[in-house]
């Protein structure tokens, strides 16, 4: 089968964009990917939009459509389908998009992402982010997502498998990178007591065990017109892209504080690429929660994640880079977003254009976007040739 | 009031924690489920009905700090992950006791308890929360 390349990318700044529509956002960065791309409205034979709550946030739905007209292509008749898959919205929505190119029947698509959550207040947004749990069976009782991972991580720490230090330290590590990429949500550094001694939200995980509440948008122009690859700056292969589920409700799982779905979809990502964990360069991981990040190591690189967390390892300049982007935690987590800014960040850092935060000439990503906690989980390996 | 069937459609569920059991390979399941995750369409038919005892204890658990709108004036309140001695994980609050009470294998029992309201004059709704046994 033929080759899908990633021929541009865009994205928006993240954060709490107050004078930004959710239109504004997703025309910006779908934008920025064309004339990255270096292609026209003319040249795209759909566009793939990912969103995770719009209904609720912005009373919006046929989000897909919305973001076609206002970036001005309605006119060409551009077939465009939103996907959603909770928090893994923009991950799905790349697969898919990814899919269709590869079965030949599409040459080049546009996937963007956007999410718009600070029109509400923030009790509100938490309620919405609590969509992605069982609404009959978790929620109705009183229970938040971010409890959901704080029962994780107690677990975790009863079963003697991680301490406290062992998760606490991804927001560390996500802070700073993110003061690095001038689109980054937060920009200040901070340390491990930061993160263990802040106001609790559901215990032992505080405000900097969670990521925040953002807007943004990101897209991507993916393509396997050969003239069109050839034309582009600068090309970046999708190797594989590959996905699984688990029951949506963490009281159904065969087990607690595992992330079975995750195992089975890098597993996938990383076999349909033709490579092994230790020929990726560095990872994009879905760091909603602390706890979340260090489960998904846990899965991805094996039993070796928890004691590479007492290291340096995760830093942008070692031995095995981690959310160089400065992950969902500090460079923003606007829901249907978030999947869709990992690949924008492996794009340029595979380009070697990162700047301050660049890591020393990479081959090869895994990007892994999650929906909820390990209930959808979609791996996508993106690399040089 | 387009809503209220949602609400009164699980409560006798909710009221009684009825589950269902998987006949073909004998597993209780809790929320009920009309097909077994594990037997699959060899269940069909027959998945029964079946109350459950209303005794677990604590698996995890978490003080909440910062939640829903809906359970503001209950902050902070306990949310756990109770293992049934009946087999399934329930996810529900555990009141009636101080945050520093709860431990992991802390054996509870299941309450009828108000657990929400909708609107400012809306619907009171009913459900399950443990409380620590004495
Ligand atoms: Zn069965």
């Amino acid at each position: 089968m033929r080759d899908v390349y990633i021929l541009g990318v865009g994205t928006t700044k993240f954060g709490e964009l107050w004078d930004l529509s959710l239109r504004e956002l997703a025309s910006e960065a779908g934008l920025k990917a064309i004339m990255d791309a270096g292609i026209y409205a003319e040249d795209v034979d759909a566009l793939y939009g990912a969103n995770t709550s719009g209904g609720q946030f912005v009373d919006q739905e046929q989000i897909a459509a919305l973001i076609a007209d206002y970036s001005g292509i309605s006119d060409l008749n551009i077939p465009s389908i939103r996907v959603e898959a909770g928090s893994a919205s923009g991950g799905a929505a790349l697969m898919q998009a990814y899919l269709a190119v590869k079965s030949g029947q599409l040459n080049t698509v546009v996937v963007g992402g956007v999410e718009k959550m600070t029109d509400v207040p923030s009790e509100v947004a938490t309620e919405i982010i609590g969509g992605s749990l069982d609404a009959e069976w978790e929620t109705f009782f009183g229970a938040t997502e971010c409890s959901i991972a704080a029962m994780i991580a107690r677990r975790h720490e009863f079963e003697g498998k991680a301490k406290r230090e062992n998760y606490a330290m991804f927001p560390v590590i996500s802070h700073k990178h993110a003061s690095m990429n001038d689109t980054s949500h937060f920009k200040n550094i901070i340390k491990i007591e930061d993160v263990i001694n802040a106001s609790p939200v559901a215990e032992p995980l505080t405000v900097f065990d969670n990521a925040p509440i953002s807007d943004g948008a990101s897209a991507l122009v993916i393509s396997a017109d050969l003239k069109k690859i050839n034309n582009a700056s600068h090309p970046i292969r999708i190797k594989s892209s590959s996905a699984a589920n688990d029951f949506l409700s963490l009281h159904d799982r065969r087990s607690v504080d595992s992330f079975r779905a995750v195992k089975k979809s890098s597993d996938s990502a990383l076999s349909l690429a033709g490579l092994d964990i230790g020929k990726i360069d560095a990872l994009e991981i879905h760091d909603s929660y602390s706890i979340a990040a260090l489960i998904q190591l846990e899965e991805i690189l094996g039993k070796d994640a928890v004691k590479m967390t007492e290291g340096n390892d995760f830093y942008f300049n070692s031995s095995k880079p981690l959310n160089v982007s400065g992950g969902l935690k500090a460079h923003g987590n606007p829901l249907g977003t978030s999947g869709l800014y990992q690949a924008v960040e492996a794009t340029v850092q595979l380009r070697g254009k990162a700047g301050q935060r660049q890591v020393k000439d990479p081959k090869n990503f895994l990007i892994h976007n999650m929906g909820g906690l390990g209930t959808t989980s979609v791996s996508t390996v993106i690399g040089v040739d | 009031m387009s809503e209220v069937p949602r609400f009164w459609r699980e409560s006798r569920h909710r009221y009684r924690l009825v589950g269902t059991r998987c006949t073909n390979c004998d597993t209780l399941y809790f929320p009920p489920r009309v097909i077994c995750p594990t037997c699959r369409r060899e269940s069909v038919g027959k998945m029964k009905e079946e109350e459950m005892s209303g005794a677990g204890e604590i698996y995890s658990f978490t003080v909440v700090h910062d939640g829903l709108e809906q359970f503001k004036m209950q902050i902070p309140y306990v949310m756990a992950l109770v293992k049934m001695k009946d087999g399934p994980f329930v996810t529900a609050q555990i009141v009636d006791c101080s945050p520093e009470e709860v431990k992991i294998g802390t054996k509870v029992t299941a309450t009828l308890r108000k657990v929400r309201s909708e609107g400012k004059e809306g619907i009171i709704q009913y459900g399950y929360k443990f409380t620590i046994c004495p």
